[in-house]
């Protein structure tokens, strides 16, 4: 119930986006194994502060792998050596007493370094606002149940829409592309009659301004959905693939 | 303390409860499209009700500025919410009505909360679940292509609308697309990374505010001819919760401080299903879906010399006898045994504990067990009910609940109290609305399973479009204030600069986190699940001390140059420990038990809770004197038109 | 369609489209080469059938467009990608478990042009060159089973040429179904599917190109 381990932490650090970055070494003592890792580094973080240094930026929220804000590159894996589990729910019982653990931040250049470990992922909401949405205002819509929506496809919908928008799959991809991310909307919403009645021009406007921020292309290397925390499938990307291009050769 | 002339007008309609927001509706004022865009409305808030908000008002033509201390909008905490979302829609046939989801709101809220809101929320439920479908939320559905419904507690009928265990995440996309949306046709403009630091008034009306980039450290100044709190709960205060980390209640506290009543402080919701804490370094609780009690046990050893040898881990729970096990809630409440409402089996569970019966090596656990379950239905069956819990629980746990039963414990959740607001969801501040979790209005004393996500969206899409415009139809002629050219603007920010330069002096010895866990361990002790006039007393005491250390010995590197995460903390922090002494005043002042909210002195000989009606049939509501002064105590009285109070009983 | 080319996916769309039509290129290649298994003299009429004819030119200036136009978008792809990560790397090296191949596409395919140029230089520039470079001044062409038998005594060409395909049928496992992916062609169910048909389409080509080599080795 109570073992502990001791670790050595090797932390990316940069003040900021355009500041050089560099690794500090830090050594963590008796971290039960039952905590997760972040509490881990709120650990390091309480050591830091009393060291009057400055403690560790990383970004986090929910901490029970919903909310998406939780993200670090650890010993060569986004969400580190777990799997379908965010940072936040990756526990401490997956390390070894005496084990190094390199924490780096997302890279890509679409993600750029805030401070430390927190990456700016607005390219995320760029995307989602050039047409991840269904145009419908407020109001005078009708009844929920007016359009009967075959179970297996609300079925696909909700696994495509289970995405968090944490970045793992860029983060993952060799290519830093978010074509996992930007499927799983455009796959959701062409499912869904709702979504199905814009579902060229939505196509269109997303692909378009995901690669105006600067993501790499998709070489169906699978590492995006081996690393996903919920499990998004690349059959996703498929479906967008296949909506793009019937888009792009009708236009 | 000095009695203001404070009168309490929270503008119900005239007429039948069932015509009260139609009659609303047709005599408010509205804006001409044209005047729309001439207005600016600043919402603080990107969860359910903000993001709703803010989408809806762009929708309509006003100019909107939208605040968030998150990376992104989507990251607003209603995107942990699990189960669902109620509505009246009575598709499975089983006699479902507006009055009766009114009706079991009500009740569930042990007859604390308004009735006109609350019927005007179940009224509005069914246009959330056509709207949310019309975005392409991917609610259950049935083979037959329609909508799926489940039941929850405290209701005789299924109304609950859900999207696997993620309804919360699907109808914040939901709301978080429409408000994209918004913000690519430039009707928001979305603020990243700001937090509200503080609220601006000018000539007696909120017209701003002054926000924070949480990663230049700047200062900034927004002006609005209104401004819409949706800031959430304050559940935090207790440090450690079913909150997010950055959920927060410092825009109630600056309301609060600007003039806004604190209404209901002290009804928090203790969820009874959550893992237990693991140790001092433990960070957050993470919630078990109330769902899993419909198939689990609950059980502690029945002998002392069991739950001592299991604490010890000589002893494990599968090797006691069925006849050595306490089924506790079975045992007490024959009629609805596992399933009795979140506050009951929270308060059976600590009673256990502090019995000395509880499990883990803490002793504050109890078991929840699918043996029995999984004998009847398969474990297949199970493994699909509850699949993707049991895989988070053995995820955190390292334990296998198909094998060994789940621990579990209450934990704080949601909290009913917030910022008092009017009908029209306008707080004694003219201009300055709330709606949300951050409002007290809908749930009374306890929130029923599914109605948050309900009124988080009903305040957004349905209900705020419409009052605010009654507000801001008398400001067509309002020019648009440059912030930079207003006194109160620059007084404001000059003592937002002053407060935040005072906390890094400080420079003392103890970090932000290790005070707010003493905080917590004061505010679960004295003002959690069981609370007495003693302890309450205690409680305000031992804040007090808190504040001192606080303001005396908190250490936060940096400067307030660029990001300061401690900064930000111990800010929170500051306004944390003015909630928890609000919690503990309320509680104190509250001679009753209801919902959330129990005193021991006051429980039916069985331990169930006692109302006092005749005493406290009032919303509390409390306005601020001033630094280190006892706040006053105003009253909403809460007249029942409608409906008959009784006693809430689950035998 | 404005900006087709200029975005990710249409690209990959580039890519795909030659790559298919690489493999079916393959595939016909492959499918004379076996004729060389059971008869020289078929093989020789073949061969002699691709010369410098007007339509075995314009086959060949369609495939080498083919080959361009993969090897072209592949290298402004590579290009883009290394980009979209970023000036920092990351320091740890990659632990995800993902297909090998999928990640060295561009070196694969650098192995397989190398392969290429050999392959041209021994029997293309022997061949078709020959023929048009050569055949009005009464150039006699030597037959194309003899090429093929000359070469293939030599077990280091054997070798080669084992190796550029061994790089080759990586380079194609991926290819075919990803390509097909791209396209637009699959789904949760196809996706298995696809990565068996793959193997398969890879295993064929490859299969059938090393029969000749080995058999020349082996039956000298």
């Amino acid at each position: 119930m109570d073992k502990t381990i001791n670790l050595t932490l090797k932390v990316w650090r940069q003040n900021g986006p355009r500041e050089k970055g560099h690794f500090e070494t830090y050594q963590v003592k008796n971290i039960s194994v039952d905590s997760s890792f972040l509490e881990m580094l709120d650990i390091l973080n309480e050591q830091l502060i009393s060291e009057n240094k400055e403690p560790v930026a990383f970004d986090h929220d929910c901490r029970e792998g919903i909310c998406g804000m939780c993200s670090l590159y650890i010993n060569g894996r986004p969400h580190g050596p777990d799997d379908d589990v965010t940072t936040c729910q990756l526990h401490m019982r997956r390390f070894k007493d005496g084990d190094t653990v390199t924490i780096e931040p997302w890279r890509a250049k679409a993600f750029p370094v805030i401070k430390d470990l927190m990456v700016n992922r607005s390219a995320f909401d760029e995307i989602i606002a050039a047409g991840g949405y269904v145009s419908v205002s407020t109001g005078g819509v009708p009844d929920g149940n007016a359009i009967p929506i075959p179970k297996p496809d609300a079925d696909e919908a909700m696994d495509a829409a289970a995405c968090i928008g944490c970045g793992a799959c860029v983060a993952a991809c060799k290519n830093a592309s978010a074509m996992l991310f930007l499927s799983a909307k455009v796959s959701q919403l062409a499912l869904l009659p709702q979504g199905r009645v814009e579902a060229k021009r939505r196509a269109i406007a997303m692909v378009n301004k995901m690669n105006e921020l600067g993501f790499g292309a998709c070489t169906n290397t699978r590492a995006c959905e081996a690393e996903c925390p919920k499990s998004v499938s690349i059959s996703h990307i498929a479906r967008l693939n296949r909506e793009f291009l019937k888009a792009s050769f009708a236009s | 303390m000095s009695k203001s002339d404070l009168k309490i007008n929270s503008k119900i309609p005239e007429g039948q409860l069932a015509e009260k927001w139609t009659n609303y509706k047709t005599h408010q004022k509205l804006v001409n499209p044209a005047n729309k865009r001439r207005l600016d409305v600043i919402v603080v808030g990107t969860g359910l009700a903000g993001a709703s908000a803010a989408a809806s008002l762009a929708e309509l033509g006003f100019k909107v500025k939208n605040f968030t201390i998150q990376d992104s909008p989507r990251r607003a905490h209603s995107i942990a919410a699990q189960g669902g979302i109620n509505a009246a829609k009575n598709y499975p046939n089983d006699g479902d009505s507006v009055y009766r989801l009114f009706y079991d709101t009500i009740k569930g809220g042990d007859y604390r909360a308004r009735e006109a809101n609350v019927y005007r929320l179940a009224e509005v439920s069914n246009s959330i679940i056509d709207q949310c479908v019309a975005q392409g939320v991917p609610f259950a559905r049935e083979y037959g292509g329609l909508l799926d419904n489940r039941s929850f507690g405290g209701a005789q009928v299924s109304r609950t609308f859900y999207a696997r265990g993620q309804t919360g995440q699907q109808l914040l996309l939901g709301a978080y697309q429409a408000l994209m949306r918004q913000v690519h046709n430039g009707g928001v403009e979305l603020h990243t990374r700001t937090e509200l630091v503080d609220i601006v008034i000018v000539d007696g009306k909120a017209r701003g505010i002054i926000a924070r980039d949480l990663v230049t450290g700047k200062l900034h100044r927004h002006f609005g001819h209104a401004v819409v709190l949706a800031t959430g709960g304050y559940g935090n205060t207790f440090f450690l919760s079913t909150n997010a980390m950055g959920s927060n209640g410092s825009a109630a506290i600056k309301a609060y401080h600007k003039g806004a009543l604190f209404a209901n402080p002290c009804y928090a919701q203790i969820h009874p299903t959550c893992i237990p804490v693991h140790g001092e370094f433990q960070s957050k609780l993470t919630l078990m879906s109330e769902s899993l009690r419909n198939d689990g046990r609950i059980w502690v050893p029945k002998k002392k010399e069991d739950a001592e040898a299991i604490r010890a881990g000589r002893l494990k729970p599968t090797q006691i006898a069925e006849d050595d096990r306490d089924y506790y809630l079975e045992r007490r409440y024959p009629a609805f045994g596992n399933l009795v409402p979140r506050d009951v089996a929270s308060r059976a569970a600590k009673e256990r504990c502090d019995a000395g019966f509880g499990v883990n090596a803490t002793g504050l656990a109890v078991y929840l067990d699918f043996k029995e379950a999984i004998e009847r239905l398969g474990r297949k069956v199970i493994e699909e009910r509850y699949g993707n819990l049991f895989q988070m629980y053995e995820k955190i746990t390292d334990e296998n609940p198909y094998e060994t039963p789940m621990m579990i414990y209450p934990a704080i959740h949601y909290t009913m109290g917030g910022i008092w607001v009017d009908y029209e969801l306008q707080t004694t501040i003219p201009g300055l609305f709330c709606c949300g979790e951050a409002n007290f209005s809908d749930h009374g004393a306890n929130r029923l399973g599914a109605s948050a996500l309900m009124q988080g969206l009903a305040d957004g899409y349905f209900v705020l479009p419409y009052t605010i415009q009654n507000y801001l139809a008398d400001d067509i002629r309002t020019p648009r204030m440059d912030p930079d050219k207003q006194p109160e603007f620059a007084e404001a920010e000059a003592g937002v600069t002053k407060r935040f330069e005072k906390l890094l002096a400080i420079k003392g010895a103890r970090s932000v986190d290790s005070i707010h866990k003493e905080l917590g361990i004061i505010m679960w002790d004295f003002v959690g699940m069981a609370r007495n006039k003693d302890g309450l007393k205690q409680a305000v005491e031992k804040i007090d001390a808190i504040r001192k250390e606080f303001w005396t010995n908190v250490r936060i590197p940096g400067n307030t140059d660029g990001m300061n995460v401690e900064l930000e903390k111990a800010s929170r922090l500051a306004d944390f420990i003015e909630i928890g002494s609000l919690m503990a005043r309320d509680a104190y002042n509250r001679e009753e038990s209801c919902g959330g909210h129990f005193r021991e002195e006051y429980q039916t000989e069985e331990g169930e809770a006692l109302r006092q009606d005749d005493k406290f049939s009032y919303v509390s509501c409390w306005k601020y004197a001033g630094d280190g002064q006892e706040p006053e105590l105003v009253k909403e009285p809460l007249d029942y038109e409608f409906v008959k109070r009784a006693q809430r009983n689950y035998k | 369609m404005s900006n087709f080319l200029t975005v990710n996916i249409g690209r990959k769309f580039i890519m795909s489209i030659s790559g298919i039509f690489l493999i079916l290129f393959l595939l016909f290649h492959m499918s004379m080469n076996m004729v060389l298994v059971f008869s020289a003299e078929g093989y020789d009429m073949i061969c002699e059938f691709l010369g410098a004819n007007w339509y075995a030119l314009a086959g060949t200036l369609v495939l080498a467009a083919g080959v361009v136009i993969h090897i072209l978008y592949a290298t402004i792809l590579t290009l883009q990608n290394r980009a979209a990560r970023g000036t920092d790397r990351y320091a740890a090296s990659n632990r995800t478990v993902t297909e090998w191949s999928s990640k060295n596409m561009y070196v694969l395919g650098l192995i397989v042009v190398l392969g290429l140029l050999l392959h041209l230089y021994n029997f293309w520039y022997n061949m078709q060159y020959a023929e048009i470079a050569y055949g009005h001044d009464g150039y006699e062409v030597p037959a194309g089973s003899k090429i093929v038998g000359d070469l293939f005594v030599q077990p280091l060409y054997v070798a080669i040429y084992l190796v550029w395909l061994a790089a080759l049928w990586f380079h194609l496992t991926h290819g075919f179904w990803s390509a097909m992916h791209t396209i637009g062609w699959n789904n949760k169910i196809w996706l298995d599917r696809l990565k068996v048909i793959s193997n398969i389409v890879a295993t064929i080509i490859i299969i059938g190109f090393a029969v000749v080599p080995v058999k020349f080795l082996i039956f000298k």
